[in-house]
């Protein structure tokens, strides 16, 4: 780390870190919904976040200089009791979306005036807290059933979240609803799946279960909790086919929920999904290898490709960017399926960069909607003329979402190629290959559009997005450059993390 | 001067100019001046490095790894020595034609049009001093995507179209297929750096080898193989300028240039000549020769005609690349040279044309060479440097590569060459010919000129130099010759 953190932070403090860092935005909650002026819950989530930001940033020098940190919730030590745990996987994650948070709050001010009516306006912060809490709680736990119990609590509230766009657009009650229904059946099946193992192992406890899991991973229990638990977190990851919530989810939700969810929630749950696979089941069961080889890289070239495809044909730009999250999901999955360090190095540089340049990309787009009123295609024609800033913003994202060299998504799709070349799965780099020219087309729509077109009567009406918009969508497209340039920082974490990830998640 | 200090300055100075050119967006005759001086300077500073590196000094920059044990590295060594020495040279003579064509022609979005410009240089100038393949790969990028508000300069409904198929062409064939070959080899050889000899010799088998030798080449879709050589006739719907320096020099050439230095330092000649592959390409080269020249035939208009030129003289390199042996290689450097000087004299002249008459057809121009005698005279001298006629410096070129295909035993290739030195002559010939002999008395209305004095002299002057210059390349081949033969080693 650059800097010293954890010295300027009193003891007592540090040594509850990650508890804190959860337990903060979960309380300011209720606090929320209690208060009736919306600008002063706004503030309030801020600093929540800005609180849950500084203990991540604790938490990944902490990791780095001494390794794991175990912590007993209430003092109950594992593996009975709850265990709280941070090391080199999770941390980034941590980071990721404490630091996301903290941009889209801040983007949340001039969007939510247009996208939430008043009143329901500081609940909305309520079940922002909420979600976020719970995101943050996922990927902090080291207890298989509380992974669960945060998995619902940010579930519910991100069902609750998108259903508010219903005052704009009333598609998103749908939207909302359909995000309920398969997000319950993903989190069954998650906690079935987790049922299965506790039957098998008599334990709840990650690291526990994995010692346990050797002796009896031949077992039909073991299988189908396995089984149960990929669908379950690949439901909540959108890997292909159970995507088909997604584009609708992102389309009709508020714009700040749509640039949170994308940069987060699917991240996390797939954060979960590595977690799960590598350090509680493990990539040498035979039976994993089987079906990361004939299962999960199958599908997952099939989403690289079959989501682009369905990317060029929306008219919708939101739409539009939702499948190619779908697609891109894809591409972590191929990363991952290589069951290799270097394949998970890759899989999470390139969660971490698609983070930042879909969040981007859909601040820039929920930028120009806020004036234009659309988020139709061809009513983007020649905006660049009347919102230049928004628009290099947005051109620039884009082109990192292509992959073009001097922006992170070349770096990291470099990463995943040779990843895979490595152990010969040279089909994995035509996929790729076919999909980034797919994804030439569906971005090179959008910049034409955007950048030549000549803009109509409507267009011209078109603003440069409010400075709360302008100022973190920038730091997101100046991060696609900076890690373009000098990606250093995100390879030692991801590299770290998948060190971590293949020594089982021991300490 | 540092070595480090002298790259860094031929990467910035491109920059610079566009930073200018932005600043002074107001003052056309600022502005213009900001470009000519950093081009004048930037041909300097190249001089100065090509001197260095005749010397045998190792010039050198690079930066600390980042990520994956990639770096930015740049390593001068005489081919991309050349390569920039060309560009940048050209680049002056085109700025002043660009400031007669534009001004001529009364354009809009000139300031945007000489940044990119600056930009593009800045991308062919990394391309020239690339001292791996990665960075390489990142500036010719670089190269792509600044030349493509180039060709969509008219923003109507053609040019838009033009830009998109140039775009998607040379991105989808980059990102689909280059990249690919330059991670695989990459994985293979654990580096990118250009090494003499070749990087992975001794490291691919035959398969292997020939399956990445065919990624590269048409991966690399500026070298304008078929089938992907189409987005060079619909670049043409961009201003002239941007048509002869970067679609008749910096962009295809950066295209036949990574060809050859993948060629030469990432396979290296020996390993080359042994792969099934490249006798593929070689095929698919002398079919593009052949083909590309007789769809030239069929076009009136001039642009088009050029285009297709070049498409097929581009393949003269990748062939000479591909016979893979000292003379073949150094003749497909020569062709570099002497065609960038002949088909941005042909470029200039057509937009001379253009510019002076607004014909745009051949068939219009008919005994028009009795109004414009100057611009037309280069034209035929030029056509006949490409044809390869002495004492022009087209001839070396062409001598060189039958020498090559005679060493590697490849007679057809031979009887290509001059297959298409007879199509040369079909189909520039009658252009210059037809333009500068009087016309049948009664039969033809000469085209008159739109503008009063006809093409200006900032766009007659530049046309006049490169012409001389295909004169002077055939008197200095020698030096060209010296300098160049580190890289290909000594003569059989």
């Amino acid at each position: 780390m650059p800097f010293d953190l954890v010295s300027l932070l009193p003891d007592g403090f540090v040594r509850h870190l990650p508890v804190l860092l959860v337990i903060v935005p979960l309380l300011l909650a209720p606090v929320c919904a209690a208060i009736p002026s919306w600008r002063a819950t706004w503030a309030i989530a801020l600093g929540g976040i800005v609180f849950s930001l500084i203990c991540a940033l604790g938490l990944l020098q902490q990791v780095m200089e001494t390794g794991r940190i175990s912590y007993a919730l209430g003092g109950w030590a594992p593996p009975l009791g709850i265990e709280f745990a941070v090391d080199m996987l999770n941390a980034p994650i941590l980071l990721l979306v404490s630091a996301i948070g903290v941009l889209a709050t801040i983007f949340a001010l001039p969007t939510i005036v247009k996208d939430v009516n008043k009143e329901k306006r500081a609940l909305f912060f309520a079940a922002y807290l909420m979600c976020f809490a719970g995101l943050l709680g996922v990927a902090v736990t080291a207890d298989a059933f509380n992974l669960f119990v945060f998995l619902e609590v940010s579930s519910i509230s991100t069902y609750v979240l998108v259903a508010i766009g219903g005052s704009r657009d009333r598609r998103a009650f749908v939207a909302g609803f359909n995000y309920l229904i398969m997000g319950s059946i993903g989190a069954t099946f998650y906690v079935i799946g987790i049922g299965f193992l506790y039957a098998a192992t008599g334990t709840l406890n990650m690291a526990d279960i994995a010692a346990r899991i050797p002796e009896v991973a031949d077992s039909k229990t073991i299988h189908a909790g396995f089984a149960f638990i990929v669908v379950g977190l690949g439901l909540k990851a959108a890997m292909f086919p159970l995507h088909q919530w997604l584009p609708n989810a992102y389309a009709y939700a508020p714009n700040f929920v749509t640039v949170f969810l994308s940069a987060t929630a699917t991240k996390v749950a797939f954060y979960a999904l590595i977690r799960l696979l590598f350090s509680v089941f493990s990539p040498e069961l035979s039976f994993q290898e089987i079906i990361f080889t004939w299962v999960l890289a199958p599908l997952a070239a099939i989403a690289a490709i079959a989501c682009s495809f369905q990317a060029i044909f929306q008219t919708d730009i939101k739409r539009m960017l939702a499948y190619s999250s779908v697609a891109q999901v894809g591409y972590m999955l191929l990363g991952l399926s290589l069951a290799s360090a270097d394949g998970v190095s890759a899989s999470l540089f390139h969660l971490i960069n698609h983070a930042m340049m879909k969040g981007a990309l859909f601040m820039a787009v929920s930028g120009v909607v806020l004036s234009l009123g659309s988020s139709q295609l061809r009513d983007f024609a020649g905006i660049a003329r009347k919102a230049p800033w928004t628009a290099t913003a947005l051109g620039i994202a884009a082109l990192s979402l292509v992959g073009v060299p001097l922006t992170a998504g070349f770096l990291s799709k470099v990463a995943l190629f040779k990843a895979a070349l490595v152990q010969d799965w040279w089909w994995v780099v035509v996929v790729l290959g076919i999909s980034s020219v797919l994804a030439v087309l569906y971005v090179g729509r959008l910049l034409e559009t955007v950048f030549f077109k000549t803009p109509g009567p409507a267009q011209l009406q078109v603003k440069e997005a409010p400075l709360m918009v302008l100022i973190p969508l920038w730091v997101l497209a100046l991060a696609c450059i900076y890690y373009g340039l000098d990606a250093s920082f995100i390879t030692t974490l991801t590299d770290g993390a998948a060190s971590v990830a293949f020594s089982g998640g021991q300490p | 001067m540092s070595p480090e200090i002298l790259i860094a300055l031929i990467l910035i100075v491109p920059l610079l100019v566009s930073g200018a050119v932005l600043i002074f967006n107001n003052l056309p005759d600022v502005r213009e001046a900001c470009t000519l001086i950093g081009a004048v300077g930037l041909f300097i500073l190249c001089t100065v490095m090509a001197f260095r590196v005749g010397a045998g000094e190792e010039l050198l920059l690079e930066s600390p790894d980042i990520a994956l044990g990639l770096t930015f590295a740049f390593k001068l060594e005489p081919l991309g020595a050349m390569f920039a020495m060309i560009a940048s040279g050209l680049w002056i003579l085109n700025s002043l034609y660009s400031i007669g064509y534009m001004r001529g022609n009364a354009e809009r979005n000139q300031t945007r049009f000489y940044i990119c410009f600056g930009i593009a240089l800045f991308g062919a100038m990394g391309v020239a001093m690339s001292g791996n393949l990665f960075t390489l790969f990142v500036f010719y990028e670089v190269l792509t995507l600044s030349t493509y508000p180039l060709v969509a300069h008219k923003g109507d409904e053609k040019a838009r179209r033009g830009a998109r198929i140039y775009l998607l062409t040379l991105l989808g064939t980059s990102i689909g297929l280059l990249l690919m070959a330059v991670v695989w080899t990459f994985a293979l050889a654990g580096n990118l750096d250009f090494v003499p000899g070749g990087l992975l010799a001794g490291k691919v088998g035959p398969t292997l080898g020939g399956v990445l030798l065919l990624l590269f080449a048409f991966g690399v879709g500026k070298a304008a193989l078929m089938p992907f050589h189409f987005w060079l006739p619909n670049a043409m719907v961009a201003p002239t300028p941007v048509s002869a320096l970067l679609h008749a020099v910096a962009v295809v050439k950066a295209g036949v240039f990574t060809i050859l230095k993948v060629s030469v330092y990432i396979f290296g000649l020996d390993l080359l000549s042994a792969l099934p592959g490249t006798e593929i390409v070689l095929w698919v080269g002398c079919f593009t020769i052949v083909v590309a020249s007789l769809i030239a035939l069929t076009k009136d208009n001039l642009k088009a005609r050029l285009a297709y030129s070049t498409v097929s003289q581009l393949s003269y390199v990748t062939v000479g690349a591909m016979l893979a042996n000292t003379a073949g290689a150094s003749g497909a450097a020569l062709q570099i040279a002497m065609h960038a000087m002949a088909k941005i004299t042909l470029f200039m002249c057509a937009g001379a044309i253009y510019v002076a008459t607004c014909k745009t057809e051949i068939s219009q121009m008919r005994g028009l060479g009795r109004r414009m005698p100057i611009v037309f005279t280069c034209f035929l001298i030029a056509s006949l440097s490409i044809i390869g006629v002495p004492p022009l410096g087209g001839s070396w070129a062409k001598y060189e590569l039958m020498q090559g295909a005679i060493d590697a035993d490849r007679v057809y290739v031979v009887f290509v060459l001059i297959a298409s030195t007879l199509l040369n002559v079909a189909y520039l010939l009658p252009i210059a010919l037809l333009a500068l002999l009087p016309p049948k008395p009664d039969t033809i209305e000469v085209a008159g000129f739109k503008r009063p004095g006809g093409a200006p002299m900032l766009t007659v002057l530049p046309l006049t130099i490169t012409a001389i210059g295909c004169f002077v390349l055939f008197f200095g081949v020698n030096v060209i010759s010296d300098f160049l033969s580190p890289v290909f080693g000594a003569r059989p």
